[in-house]
């Protein structure tokens, strides 16, 4: 489960006020025009943003202050999600190890996750190269990888073509079927939601609500 | 996970600004403290401090409008120019000015604006008077050759950031030049000109080494000279302080007036930005062209830019022939000369390496100031104390430190450890201000993501910001290493006989008019120069696969 407990954070002039619950496994899409507060309360959930009050809950244990490395939490991000100046290879062994020190196994498991989104042999690439929607199947490798309870998506396909997005979409799906995490994502688009088969949340001035 | 073995956040500023704070709180506290009381009445009543304060005002005033005047004509003339032969040559000139060592420039000023130079040999065949360069006119000379051409790159920046739109409608309209300058130029540049003009103001009052060379005795001095010559040939510290306080306080009101302007985009150029859009397609060109069509203009922007040629390449010329002289392999054999090509060196990559050590101390906690924790204001104000020699000049500084040390050593054998330490300090503004965009940039993209993989400290450094950052670190070295491979300032108040740096062997040399050892000298320099800053560059920014995304 997890949960958000009364969290309150004052960013300027506004003043955000969540709580919401969401099952140990499923698919949650936070809609809303931009302004309404959801990136504000992912930012929350993965430790971008500290909180004022309230708590941050996952299976019970409070989450709310660990720096967001240490959080079980994986994000796939709009864009910048890989770093220019690295390899494809480095960039999804970073998600391993902050520090880029890789065990062989580490090493065989990156080619590998690569594969399984259809990257096979991209390793020594640089994102430079790379299409919009190869550089996001990279990311999300970097996710895969990461094996996290918690997978944070943040407008992941507003970047993408349609068939990409679609593509994208596809891929996503048959990850969730198998690793079966906590998704979260944020999207202003109701037909990615649909497409995801996710819940749909949808913010409002004070609370958030199940649509 | 593994951050308990990493060092805080703020570790790296709070060293700097140790660091910054000590080697020059302490020196200013101990310069107040020799100078015991002051009466500043006396002061400003002696005749002597009043023409000082007076001439550096005004010569500052004057290279200001003469630089800025003079800079507009040759900007708009290049940019009605695009296709002119030779353009991109002359602009890559203008930004050689900031790395040739000013005494070296002055070296090549000499020879063609001097007594005997060109300019006057050829005054002398029409029969025209000679006229002498010492003085006023000297410095105003030498302030327009080093202010006018960064001035004028600036402003070509901005008036080829007009779009090409604007161009075709102009021409739609039927708009002659004088609207055109009216409506599109004018507008276009206007807003650099209070930033382009304090910070000109401000290069020129503190400026040093040319008032020192080509000012003429009392009549022709500034503050910076008058603390120098205080300092070093009278010893008298309450003069020296009394004016370092009148200049400490004129610099901290130009700071607090740049702030003012910064409104309208001031001091935010960068100097070393390359000059980008020259590649206007043949259409606009044609365009341009056909907008100030007729002999006047043809003759008018010709004119002007030949002139800017001649003005800015002459003394580079003749500094170059001067130099090939029967004396070329004798001097550089000498030990004095060796000596002083070690000595330069050293102190320019120490100085370098010291300032960047601090530049990117300060940067690293500035930028978790602003990008992470979002105190804007917070890490700007750490920033800002990068800058603190620009407030308080060197040879105020210098005089801190000696009076400081003077007990515990002997200065003068000390002389390049203070030095490096002046010299770092004066590079450091220029470091901070080539590193903050591209720092604060590269982390604006990537934070979320470093943050949410964990990668801090040194390991952050190493895979994530040097391949980013290695290239603007780079230029940050070149540009330092050669501000202090030429620097004049500290090293006149340090350097003897024992130890000497090649601009101070230079200004000994011209002092004395062994005028062509003087030219080997101020040759070797300027090649010293050039090759720092070219392979400094080559060396540290080497291009790794640079795809920003």
């Amino acid at each position: 489960m997890l949960t958000v407990e009364g969290v309150e954070l004052q960013l300027g002039e506004r003043r955000w006020n969540y709580s919401i619950e969401l099952e140990t496994q499923g698919v949650y899409a936070l809609l809303g025009r931009s302004g309404s507060g959801k990136s504000t309360l992912l930012n929350l959930i993965a430790g971008f943003l500290q909180p004022d009050a309230g708590a941050i809950k996952w299976q019970g244990d409070a989450i709310h202050s660990l720096e967001p490395a240490q959080r079980p939490i994986t994000t796939l991000f709009q864009d910048h999600n890989l770093f220019s100046h690295l390899s494809v290879f480095k960039n999804i062994g970073l998600g391993v190890s902050p520090k880029l020190t890789l065990s062989s196994a580490q090493k065989n498991n990156i080619s590998s996750v690569l594969d399984s989104v259809g990257l096979s042999g991209y390793e020594n690439k640089l994102p430079g190269s790379l299409s919009g929607g190869e550089k996001q199947r990279v990311a999300l490798a970097r996710c895969i990888l990461r094996r996290q309870p918690i997978l944070l998506l943040d407008e992941p396909f507003s970047a993408l073509d349609a068939t990409t997005r679609k593509e994208m979409i596809t891929l996503l799906n048959s990850l969730i079927q198998e690793f079966k995490p906590c998704v979260v994502m944020v999207t202003h688009d109701p037909d990615d939601a649909v497409a995801m088969g996710a819940t749909q949340l949808s913010m409002k001035s004070d609370r958030v609500e199940f649509a | 996970m593994n951050s308990s073995r990493t060092w805080p956040w703020w570790t790296s500023g709070a060293f700097a600004l140790l660091v910054i704070l000590t080697c020059t709180l302490l020196p200013a506290l101990a310069i107040t403290f020799e100078a015991g009381n002051i009466d500043w009445q006396q002061l400003f009543n002696n005749s002597y401090t009043q023409r000082v304060i007076w001439f550096s005002l005004k010569q500052a005033t004057l290279s200001t409008i003469l630089s800025l005047a003079i800079a507009l004509p040759v900007a708009l003339a290049l940019s009605h120019k695009p296709n002119i032969p030779g353009r991109s040559f002359i602009v890559n000139v203008f930004s050689l000015s900031l790395v040739i060592p000013t005494i070296v420039a002055i070296f090549g000023i000499v020879a063609v604006f001097g007594r005997t130079g060109w300019f006057n040999n050829l005054l002398g065949t029409l029969s025209i008077p000679s006229v002498p360069l010492y003085g006023l006119t000297g410095i105003l000379v030498a302030h327009v050759f080093f202010n006018m051409p960064l001035a004028a790159r600036v402003l070509l920046v901005n008036l080829e950031g007009i779009p090409a739109e604007n161009w075709r409608l102009t021409k739609q309209l039927g708009l002659k030049p004088v609207s055109v300058f009216r409506f599109i130029e004018w507008p276009a540049v206007r807003g650099q000109l209070p930033s382009l003009a304090l910070l000109i103001f401000t290069l020129c009052f503190t400026s040093f080494a040319i008032v020192m060379t080509l000012g003429g005795g009392p009549r022709a001095t500034t503050i910076e000279v008058a603390i120098y010559q205080a300092l070093r040939f009278d010893f008298d510290i309450k003069l020296a302080v009394a004016l370092g306080a009148v200049q400490l306080s004129i610099c901290i009101f130009l700071m607090l007036l740049s702030t003012l302007v910064k409104h309208n985009d001031a001091l935010q150029f960068n100097p070393y930005s390359v000059v980008a859009g020259t590649e206007r397609n043949r259409h606009d060109q044609h365009l341009l062209n056909s907008i100030w069509s007729g002999l006047f203009w043809q003759a008018a922007h010709y004119t002007i830019i030949v002139a800017t040629a001649i003005f800015i390449l002459s003394p580079l010329l003749a500094l170059v022939i001067s130099a090939i002289n029967s004396k070329l392999i004798a001097v550089v054999m000498q030990t004095s000369t060796l000596d002083a090509l070690f000595n330069t060196v050293i102190v320019a990559l120490a100085s370098a390496s010291l300032s960047l050590l601090l530049g990117i101390g300060l940067l690293n906690s500035v930028r978790h100031l602003r990008i992470r924790l979002k105190y804007e204001t917070a890490g700007q104000w750490l920033q800002l104390s990068g800058n603190v020699i620009l407030v308080l000049p060197p040879l105020v500084l210098g005089t801190g430190l000696f009076l400081l040390l003077r007990p515990y050593a002997d200065v003068f054998s000390i002389a390049l450890v203070l030095v490096v330490i002046i010299n770092s300090l004066m590079a450091l503004p220029f470091v901070l201000r080539i590193l903050d965009g591209p720092v604060m940039q590269s982390a604006n993209h990537n934070d979320k993501l470093i943050q949410s993989l964990g990668i801090q400290g040194l390991s952050r450094w190493i895979i994530i910001d040097w391949p980013q950052l290695r290239k603007p670190i780079g230029l940050a070295m070149a540009v330092s290493t050669t501000l202090s491979a030429g620097d004049l300032s500290a090293i006149a108040l340090f350097g003897s006989e024992r130890v000497r740096t090649l601009p101070l062997l230079l200004y000994q040399r011209m002092g004395s008019y062994r005028l062509e050892e003087a030219a080997v000298t101020a040759g070797l320099l300027l090649i010293l120069c050039l090759v720092l800053f070219i392979s400094i560059q080559k060396i540290i920014g080497r291009s790794v696969h640079s795809a920003h995304s």
